[in-house]
Formats: C-alpha cells, structure tokens, sequence
C-alpha cells in the first residue's frame, strides 16, 4: 500500500512578541502592554543585567578552571530574568529552574551560593524562605506543582485580592519550553486554572531544551496554550527587559488581587550551549547562534542608555569596578566555599535520625577519621 | 479500619487548622473507600479538597503546600495508581528536607489503600511499599488493626518527615476496640501474641492472616510469636532482634514480591546481627514474581495461613 499523503501541517497564526524597545535601542509603546517609564529605574535594570552576566561568564571560567563541575550559563536571557525579578515584591514567592541566576542576583541572594550546588558543596545552597527564592530544581517541570501548591497556600492564608501591598502575595515559577512537554507543567496549569491560583508561569523559550528545537515540543508558541487551559498567555522579546518586566508585572498584579495565573513566554535564545559540558556545535548552525547574538539583550539597553543619556558615564565607569569586584568575589568566594560535613547528609535525611541511620553514620565517620591504612585493611 | 481512620482525620483536623486533604474524589464522595466520608461538610472545600485527576499534582501541589506550611494528607485512590506521582515522590518530596540542610521541612502524608484479596481488577492491588522504603527520606507505616488506623494516621499527620501511608484495604471493613489513651510510638513493632518457638514478622495485610497462622499453630502445640512491624521505614529492629534472639526462627510475611522484598531486608539484617542465636534460615512467604494475578487466582497467590504453616514447619525442621 502506497504510504498515504498528508498535507504539511499549518502552522497556527502568530504575533510576533510584543517588544518595547527595539534591537537598536529605540523605544516604542503596546497598547497590550502599558508600561510607565517613570516607575523604571532603567539604571539599576541595566545593573543587574551587567552583573548577572559578569556572573555568568566568571562561573564558566571558574568551570573551565576545574573549580566547578559543571555550570548551566544564561548568556543571553539577561533581560528575560532581570526583567522578570523587577516585577516581584519581596514577599512574592519565586520557584525557579536551574538557570534562573539572574533572577537570583535580583532576589539579594549572595552570588557565591550558587556555586555551592555546582561545586559539589551542597544540593541546595540558601535559605528558600530567606529570599523568597526556591531552590535551584533539576528535574524538568517538578517545580510548576511545588508553585501550584504554594499559591494554593496563599489562597488559604488569605494572601491575595485584600488589597494591601504588603499582604497580597503571588508565585513566579520559570520554565523553560521543553518543560512544555512534561505532564507535570500540565497537571500544573490544569491545577492553576481550575482553582485560579495567584500563580505567574514565566517561560523562557530560549529555543533549545539541550538539543531539541523548540518544534520538538510545540507547533504553536507556548503563549497560545494558556488559552487551551484557560488562562490569558501572553508573548513578550524576552531580550526586551522592558516588555519582560512589564508582562510580569501586569501578570503578578492580576495574581495578587485574585484574577488568577498567567503564561508569559519570553521568546528569548540560549547564546552559550546547554551547561559547560555541552557541544552546542552538534546540532545548531553557527549562523543561527549570530543572528539572535545580533540582538543582545544588554545591548540594546546600552544603546537605548547611551542615546538618551538616561546615565552619565559615571553608571558606566562605577558599573565596570562593581564587575571586577563580584568577579573577585566569585573567584575568592568559590575556592572559599566550605566542604560539605560527611555527616551532613545523615543528619538532614529525617527531621530526627532514625537509629538505625545514626549507626550507619557512626560507622561512616569512623572509617572516614581512619584513612586508608597504608595497604593493610582493618 | 475505615470509621478509624475517619475519626482520626478528623482529630486530626480539628487539632492542627494546618491540617488539610487533598485527593481524587475524596470530598463530596467521601473516597471511593468512605475513608474521608462527611469530613468536607464538616471542614469546608478549602480543607477538603477534591482535586483535579492527577497524582503528580497531589503530590507536587502538597509540597508547595507544606512549604508554605501546611501539613497536606494525600489520598493516592489505590496503590496502582501511585506511579504518575513517583517523581514527585523520589525526586522531591524525599529530597528537600536534604538539599535545603533542614530548612524545608516536608509534614506530607500519603495515603495509600494498598493490597490485594478484594477481588479487583488490574492495578487495584499492589503492593508498592519496597519502592518507597528504600528512598531515604521517606517514612513508612502501616496498620493492622482500627486502633492502629486510628492512632497510627494522627501520628503521621504530627510528624515533621513525609510519611507513606498504606492502607491494607482488606481490612477495612475489620472491626476492633480502641483505646484512645496512650499509643506506640509510630516507629515501634508490636508483638501481638507472645510465643517462643518461632517468631513470624509481618505487616499490614497480612498481621491477620499470620495470626490466624499462629491459632492454628498453637492448637498443633506450637507456640509462634507475631511481630506487627507497623512501620517498615524506619523499621524496629530491636523488638525483631529481641523476638528472635529469644525464638532462634524467623519467617517473614507479605504480599509484596519475594525477589528484593521487605523480607530480604529483615533476613539480611537477621543474619548480620543474630547470627549466633539462629537455630534456622529465615524463610519468606510472599508473592510471587510476577504480575498480581487476575482476581480468580489471587487467594492461592497470596501468602495465606496453610503457607505460612508451612514455612513454620520447615523452619522448625533444621
Ligand atoms: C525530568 C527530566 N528529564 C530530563 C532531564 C535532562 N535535562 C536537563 S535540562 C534538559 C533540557 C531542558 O530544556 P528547557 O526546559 O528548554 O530548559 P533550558 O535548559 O533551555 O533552560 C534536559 C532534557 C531533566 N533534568 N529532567
Ligand atoms: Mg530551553
């Protein structure tokens, strides 16, 4: 039998993503998405974006120097996190990926903790509670339901829709878009919208999860799914800071006072590979990686700064001293990082350690304190 | 078993307004097994939720829950359908309390009606304990007898570590005292008849069916002691230990398959710290490696009171 012929699929209509400054730094306005300049403080936006990427580049460094294992890179989705965080209010509650360290910069944590989970010091790193900032979770879309269940908490706790800035609380989980295709994110927004949770979804579609193209995953941008479950999806630049922070904001604001979660998806690019053990060579063109590294997401804002001398060039000069500083700081803080007690994992494992658990433990420190006995065993 | 544990939900709701359900039918219908029957009329749909279908949402939902602190108590409908939630189960919910150095504190319990002779269809039968006890992390208990349920199902909601719940289901409609006032502790074994020929360790389901074992026993003028290990992470090995020392024979009982189950675990530990004082292997009587078998079969595939006397003559035999 002669296979049967099927048309080329159609691909769905799309917007482009609403941008609000361009690629050469110009500024524009969206109805869809109103932004007030005067409550930007475009400085500290650039700020953080320059650091966080200092950030990154120092721990790909520290990876190549053997001091890390391994290092997941964010290179070009500065504008996409830094943007994001700007949106967040202190008492917001952030469940991130594992690629969310500018989000992190943002949230106040110390920059030498995230090397901790890297290194091989710990698993975790920070205080979640401390910063309102989740730790890093590995296991792709895990962390779409820990968010789904904290906003189920706020409802509870009467944490949205009062009307008090302080007390009106939301969720901001990230993903990337190949956590689209997990059950887990579905059950996540199935949850979201049934209950109407103060719950924002952020995804980052940086176009790859590791090797798979975002087709892989979806023939339509993710924004247009949020309708399917219910929910209003919304498609930003994600290397637009502008457009990234005011989605987020107008999302966070409609959890908080109770209209319930949100898809944004930040179209966005992975510029460096997956982490430092990736050969991103393998499987995409060199052509498509200088396209979208044409449309840096700190160099617009750069450009838009520099053009409009919204900064002096004192931003700039004090900007490059607070780079080598965090630079230092990473360096010194990284080698600095404590080794982990061989007793930790024992003691963290059950609130109380199980007796059987703290005799496996006395019999582990035992052997460790003992060494290697030069050729002979015990 | 099941009028036990609703009593001691309730307890449990009225004491700690922390305390909430979550699960697959469990609020208007009460669960598919009765087990939270008039709880939502009493506590409201904030505290009894009916969720929506799907079990990694139960389970990822309860940890963002607790995180926010909560105590969540899941009801996973039955122990063939606790698969979709595993990941969340192993890779999370084990592993937080770990990965943050003590400061995310996970009070999660997972209700599992769990085990087979009822007569069900596929998947409505299992026996998934070994899959949850050997994760580090985890908690795992289960009951016996009502005043077990009742006691047993409070402790777990109080306790600060996530604890797997299983429900052997062939007990539910088991009637039995309780006495409200002072329970073991969750973690301990309970020797229900003494005895000093041989010591039968079982759990769950199966505590019955080895008690019945041992009436039958004694009127052959064998005198078996029973150990109900009640929670098999972290087991008591002392009170196992003890038995034994003293009996020198141990058969070990459950459901669950024979390769690499529980019993392995107490024969292993048996051999390793009683050595000395066994007068004979220790012999498992379990499931078989396959499959639960379709419903007609299940009453020769499961571990009943002829197989358990026969693994008590064999030990007795060395
Ligand atoms: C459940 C699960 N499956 C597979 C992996 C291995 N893995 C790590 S990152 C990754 C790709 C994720 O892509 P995406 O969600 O787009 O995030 P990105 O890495 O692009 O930020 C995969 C498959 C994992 N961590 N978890
Ligand atoms: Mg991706």
């Amino acid at each position: 039998m002669a296979p049967t012929e099927t048309a080329p699929p159609e691909t769905a209509p799309s917007d482009p993503p609403i941008q609000l400054l361009d690629r050469s730094g110009k500024l524009s306005t969206d109805d869809r998405l109103p932004l007030d300049l005067a409550t930007v403080d475009l400085a500290t936006l650039h700020r953080d974006m320059t650091l966080t990427r200092r950030l990154d580049t120092e721990a790909i460094a520290l990876q190549r120097q053997g001091e890390l294992g391994l290092w997941p890179s964010l290179r070009g989705q500065e504008a996409a996190q830094v943007g994001a965080a700007h949106a967040l209010r202190r008492q917001d509650m952030v469940f991130p990926t594992y690629r969310e360290h500018g989000v992190a910069w943002c949230r106040g944590l110390d920059p030498v903790a995230l090397l901790g989970l890297f290194r091989g010091t710990t698993l975790g790193g920070w205080d979640p509670y401390a910063h309102h900032f989740n730790l890093y979770t590995l296991v792709i879309g895990a962390q779409t339901l820990h968010a789904v269940g904290y906003a189920m908490g706020l409802h509870r706790d009467d944490s949205t829709g009062t009307g008090d800035p302080d007390r009106d609380t939301a969720v901001l989980a990230f993903l990337g878009d190949g956590a689209l295709s997990e059950g887990e994110t579905n059950e996540a927004f199935v949850w979201a919208a049934a209950q109407n949770l103060p719950v924002v979804f952020f995804c980052q579609n940086n176009q790859w999860a590791i090797s798979a193209p975002y087709s892989v995953q979806s023939r339509i941008p993710a924004a247009q799914r949020a309708a399917g479950y219910g929910f209003p999806g919304i498609r930003v630049d994600g290397n637009d800071v502008l457009a990234c922070l005011a989605a987020t904001r107008q999302a966070l604001h409609r959890a908080r006072s109770g209209g319930g979660p949100t898809l944004i998806e930040a179209v966005t690019y992975r510029l460096n590979a997956h982490t430092t053990a990736d050969d991103a060579t393998r499987y995409r063109p060199a052509a498509e990686t200088e396209d979208w590294a044409a449309r840096d997401p700190l160099e617009r804002l750069e450009a838009h700064l520099r053009s409009t001398g919204a900064v002096t060039d004192d931003h700039f000069t004090d900007l490059e001293q607070r780079e080598r500083d965090l630079a230092e700081q990473l360096r010194a803080g990284c080698r600095e990082l404590a080794e982990p007690d061989p007793a930790s994992p024992f003691e963290h494992t059950y609130a109380q350690i199980p007796a059987d658990l703290r005799q496996q433990l006395r019999e582990h420190l035992e052997f460790v304190s003992t060494g290697p006995q030069d050729g002979e065993r015990q | 078993m099941v009028k036990a544990l609703n009593d001691g939900l309730r307890q449990a709701l009225t004491d700690d307004p922390k305390v909430l359900l979550m699960g697959e039918d469990i609020g208007r219908l009460g669960g598919v097994f009765r087990v939270t029957d008039g709880l939502r009329k009493d506590f409201g749909d904030l505290r009894v939720v009916d969720t929506p279908l799907g079990e990694a949402g139960i389970v990822g939902a309860a940890i963002g829950l607790a995180m926010r602190g909560y105590r969540p108590v899941c009801e996973l409908q039955f122990d063939g359908f606790v698969y979709p939630a595993a990941n969340q189960i192993i890779t999370q919910l084990a592993k937080l309390r770990h990965r943050s150095a003590g400061r995310i504190s996970l009070p999660v319990v997972i209700r599992i009606p769990y085990g087979g002779g009822i007569g069900s269809i596929e998947h409505h039968s299992e026996s998934p304990e070994t899959y949850f006890a050997h994760t580090a992390g985890l908690k795992v208990v289960t009951c016996s007898t009502p005043h077990d349920a009742f006691h047993m199902i409070q402790q777990a909601v109080a306790d600060d570590d996530p604890v797997v719940f299983l429900e052997p289901k062939r007990h539910y409609w088991t009637k039995g005292e309780i006495d409200p006032s002072s329970p073991q502790p969750l973690d301990r074994a309970v020797v229900r008849p003494e005895g000093t020929d041989v010591t039968v360790i079982a759990y769950g389901p199966t505590v019955p069916v080895a008690l019945e074992a041992a009436e039958v026993a004694a009127e052959e003028g064998r005198s078996v002691e029973v150990v109900d290990l009640r929670s098999l992470s972290p087991w008591d090995t002392t009170t196992v230990r003890a038995s034994v020392h003293r009996t020198g024979r141990a058969v070990v009982v459950h459901e669950a398959a024979h390769s690499h189950g529980f019993g392995a675990e107490v024969a292993a530990r048996l051999q390793d710290e009683e050595f000395h004082f066994l007068e004979a292997p220790v012999v498992r009587v379990t499931g078989y490696d396959t499959p639960y078998p379709p419903s007609r079969l299940e009453s020769d595939w499961l571990p009943g009171v002829d197989r358990i006397l026969n693994a008590i003559d064999r030990s007795l035999s060395y």
